[in-house]
């Protein structure tokens, strides 16, 4: 009696794990199932490389480019904003900073990454939208540059915490080889300590991509809703993710080709957040073997 | 000239009293080999010759260190100027995750010199000095992680040598190693005397009486016995010396 | 020589340069929280807690968006948590060496990773299309439960692995069955843990848009919700909706809403913190 009744329990809460695997087989299932209507009509090439994205207008044209330029454009910002300062901090907290200024900065870090997403889009429209605008010539009220930093500041702490995480494994050992010859601690931090984890500190980097490339509010706020093929950060443009969020505030009759749109724009955007994970845990898991 | 001159030194951790009034003066070119048990300061003591205590927050120090008739913790002094003349080799060989050739270069490159010719001769001369040129010449850009424990080691001490320093801190530089790697760290030391002086931390007393010319002994962070290395361990003077050296106790 | 004298200037300059970037994030923080409370701050009253959304930005008010706000974190906590502890004690205490709960390990690290506005096109074509929930407020629910999940589970598994083994010892050498070992043993005494992480990830849904978006949650609604099946809003939706409007009174109504968000946010945050800090101090067996 007691013996399955301990039964029952235990696959009462291995289906509870079933659950998170069904969910990504369910994520899998429906990118797939609604996208391929979606490629039943446009054919492989023209969502490739027709250069126009217009599925709301009465001229239809399925080009994900200006879809995939806006993403790329927002996230080499971001990326550009976090990295050098998300490392630098990682690198201060870890190898400068005494332990009790490293406790108390660090939760307050973290503050930055629980502040919600709607924020921060209101941050970049009314906030840093202006002052680029007071001078940078040409920057538009909704513009790719805005968002971009704001995405930036926003997942320092992502890149800061892994990467401080990283630095602080190097063994103490080559610090202390490194201070032993006559080095001052920049040159300790920057020629032993970084490159001896930088394979963690890579992680962190491919991590906040991902974040970036995933990341909705901001740019459905702060960089318009205009699927420009662009390269150039003052214009307004359009993310996948405000694509998404773009259709969805309309009225989305299922079946129809906007219903449609929103799937392939995800599993567009699914392909990329997953590769990008993969690739970190293929470098996290050669990383661990090398120190092993 | 007296290159290591210690006067009245007393070290503390917080509230622990580590190191009691040491009086060490170390003549030029000889190999000075501190012994004791665990915890007495020996290596505490090594470490504040070229302050990489440094670093430990709770870390103070009372006395005077001199080295070739300076004061080493003067405001004045730059301590990267003094690790680089007084170099160091640890416990564990700690060889960083780079070539060998970077591994030696590395001191090189740190301290300015960018001359390529400079470079590449230092890095043949001091690994060859670390009898260790005829091992690796012939994979100078493969991982120093390749090599076994006591290949690194040596290139550790290459890497130290590399900077050009005139006295040479050891920490346990055998522990970590197999009898045939110690007993060519061994040699590797008797050999470097006669151009440096070289300050020796040691468990294993064959070793220090192989190998120094003096040897002082440590013990609940005193300095009990100091002397040349045949006197010492013949005839010590001290009772407690006696008896950390016959095995009664350690 | 020189050359050392010139190390050390670098190095002090790197000094200066890392305490700069340190605090860039969370000057940054600052200025744009001032900002906030400059604008909003006296657009808060009674009024605006208690009003229904309305065209004129003045008389507009976040009940609808608040309560369901309230409607969405009690229904998302009673789906997600009996949920990610279940899951997160297989793991941790049954799952150890076999398969299955390798699988399923090796998941909820590439869901932490799958972003949240895909979580809305999950729940726009399960939840809202095959099972027929509409733009509910379980329709909503059920995808932010899904979307947190990762979350629960995994703090679960870290609390429960701080638990020492001499505890479970001591109630196996009394006979105890395995599931009695945990639910009178380990499970109380990594509660706080599990608390922090539950908070944590109920923060993270309190503050999610995107997914709720997808699924149809509307910007306007005239109604405070009294069933699960109800349509919704939620505070940071009603924000969007007004932050994307031109007119100025509805961004200064924006970041009156902004500051009740924050509140909320930073609440569970202080909480979260505060368990956490208390819990490890209890901890150090």
């Amino acid at each position: 009696m007691k013996r399955s009744g301990e039964k029952v329990i235990e696959y009462g809460l291995a289906f509870s794990g079933l659950v998170t695997i069904l969910t990504t087989i369910g994520i899998i299932w429906v990118l797939i199932s609604e996208s391929w209507g979606f490629f039943r009509e446009v054919s492989l090439a023209d969502f490739l490389f027709d250069t126009e994205w217009t599925p709301l207008f009465t001229q239809k044209r399925y080009g994900i480019l200006p879809l995939l330029s806006g993403t790329f454009l927002t996230t080499i910002i971001a990326i550009f904003t976090a990295v050098p300062v998300g490392i630098i901090i990682a690198v201060y907290l870890s190898e400068y900073a005494h332990k009790n200024f490293r406790q108390t900065v660090k939760p307050i870090l973290e503050i930055l990454a629980a502040v919600p997403t709607v924020v921060y889009g209101f941050f970049a429209l009314t906030v840093v939208t202006p002052f680029l605008q007071s001078f940078i010539p040409g920057v538009g009220s909704f513009n790719a540059l805005s968002a971009g930093i704001v995405m930036g500041i926003m997942i320092i702490p992502v890149i800061s915490s892994l990467s401080e995480d990283a630095l602080y494994s190097v063994p103490k050992s080559l610090r202390e080889a490194s201070y032993g010859m006559g080095a001052t601690k920049f040159q300790t931090s920057f020629k032993v300590v970084v490159p001896a984890a930088s394979s963690g500190i890579l992680v962190s980097i491919i991590l906040g991509i991902a974040r970036a490339i995933g990341e909705t509010m901001v740019v459905a706020i702060a960089a318009g809703q205009q699927p420009t093929l662009t390269l150039d950060p003052r214009e307004a443009v359009e993310t996948i993710t405000a694509y998404i969020v773009q259709v969805s505030l309309g009225d989305v009759e299922h079946g129809s080709m906007e219903y449609k749109t929103i799937f392939a724009a995800g599993i567009t955007l699914f392909f990329f957040t997953f590769l990008l994970n993969n690739v970190s845990f293929w470098i996290k898991k050669k990383y661990q073997e090398k120190y092993e | 000239m007296k290159p290591i001159e210690a006067k009245n030194i007393n070290v503390y951790y917080g509230d622990n009293h580590v190191l009691k009034d040491i009086d060490i003066t170390i003549k030029e070119n000889t190999v000075t080999a501190f012994i004791g048990p665990s915890g007495c300061g020996k290596s505490t003591f090594l470490r504040t010759l070229n302050r990489m205590n440094d670093y430990i927050d709770s870390f103070r120090k009372k006395g005077k260190i001199y080295i070739d008739g300076k004061d080493i913790y003067d405001k004045k002094v730059r301590v990267e100027e003094l690790r680089r003349k007084v170099g160091m080799v640890f416990q564990k060989p700690n060889p960083f995750p780079k070539s060998i050739f970077e591994n030696v270069a590395y001191g090189l490159k740190i301290h300015g010199i960018k001359s390529k010719y400079e470079i590449n001769d230092t890095v043949e001369k001091s690994l060859k000095q670390a009898a260790l040129w005829n091992e690796v010449k012939d994979k100078l850009d493969k991982p120093a992680l390749s090599l076994s424990g006591g290949q690194q080691q040596r290139l550790c001490i290459a890497r130290t040598l590399a900077v050009k320093p005139s006295i040479i801190l050891m920490d346990e530089p055998a522990s970590a190693l197999d009898p045939i790697s110690t007993a060519k760290i061994e040699e590797l030391i008797f050999e470097l005397k006669e151009k440096y002086t070289i300050v020796i931390v040691t468990h294993n007393m064959q070793q220090a009486s192989r190998i120094s010319d003096r040897t002082a002994f440590f013990y609940l962070g005193e300095l009990v016995e100091y002397g040349k290395t045949s006197e010492l361990f013949t005839n010590p003077r001290n009772k407690q010396t006696e008896n950390y050296i016959t095995g009664r106790f350690g | 020589m020189s050359n050392i004298q010139r190390n050390r200037n670098i190095d002090t300059a790197f000094k200066y340069v890392g305490i700069g970037c340190t605090f860039f994030g969370i000057v940054m923080l600052l200025i744009f929280i001032g900002n906030i409370l400059v604008d909003g701050l006296t657009r808060i009253d009674w009024d605006f807690l208690t009003n229904l959304p309305s065209r004129r930005a003045s008389k507009a008010g976040i009940l609808t968006a608040w309560t369901g706000t309230a409607w969405i974190l009690g229904l998302t906590a009673i789906i997600a948590i009996p949920m990610g502890v279940a899951a997160g004690i297989y793991l941790q205490e049954y799952g150890k060496k076999n398969r299955l709960a390798h699988i399923i390990e090796l998941n909820i690290a590439n869901l932490a990773g799958v972003p949240s506005i895909i979580y809305g096109l999950l729940g726009l074509e399960i939840f809202v299309r095959v099972m027929r929930l509409g733009g509910s407020l379980l329709a909503g629910a059920l995808t932010l439960a899904l979307l947190i999940l990762p979350i629960i589970i995994v703090a679960t598994r870290e609390a429960i692995k701080a638990v020492p083994n001499s505890l479970r010892e001591a109630s196996y050498g009394m006979g105890a069955t395995k599931w009695q070992t945990i639910w009178y043993q380990v499970l109380p005494a990594a509660s706080g843990g599990i608390l922090t992480g539950i908070i944590l990830a109920l923060s993270r849904a309190v503050g999610e848009t995107a997914p709720l978006i997808v699924i149809g949650a509307l910007a306007y609604v005239p109604f405070v919700a009294d069933s699960p099946m109800d349509e919704f809003t939620v505070l940071p939706i009603q924000i969007f909706n007004w932050v994307s409007r031109p007119q100025q009174e509805f961004l200064v109504n924006g970041a009156a809403a902004i500051i009740i968000l924050l509140i909320i946010t930073f609440a569970m945050n202080g909480i979260a913190v505060y368990l956490r800090n208390r819990w490890q101090k209890k901890v150090s067996w």
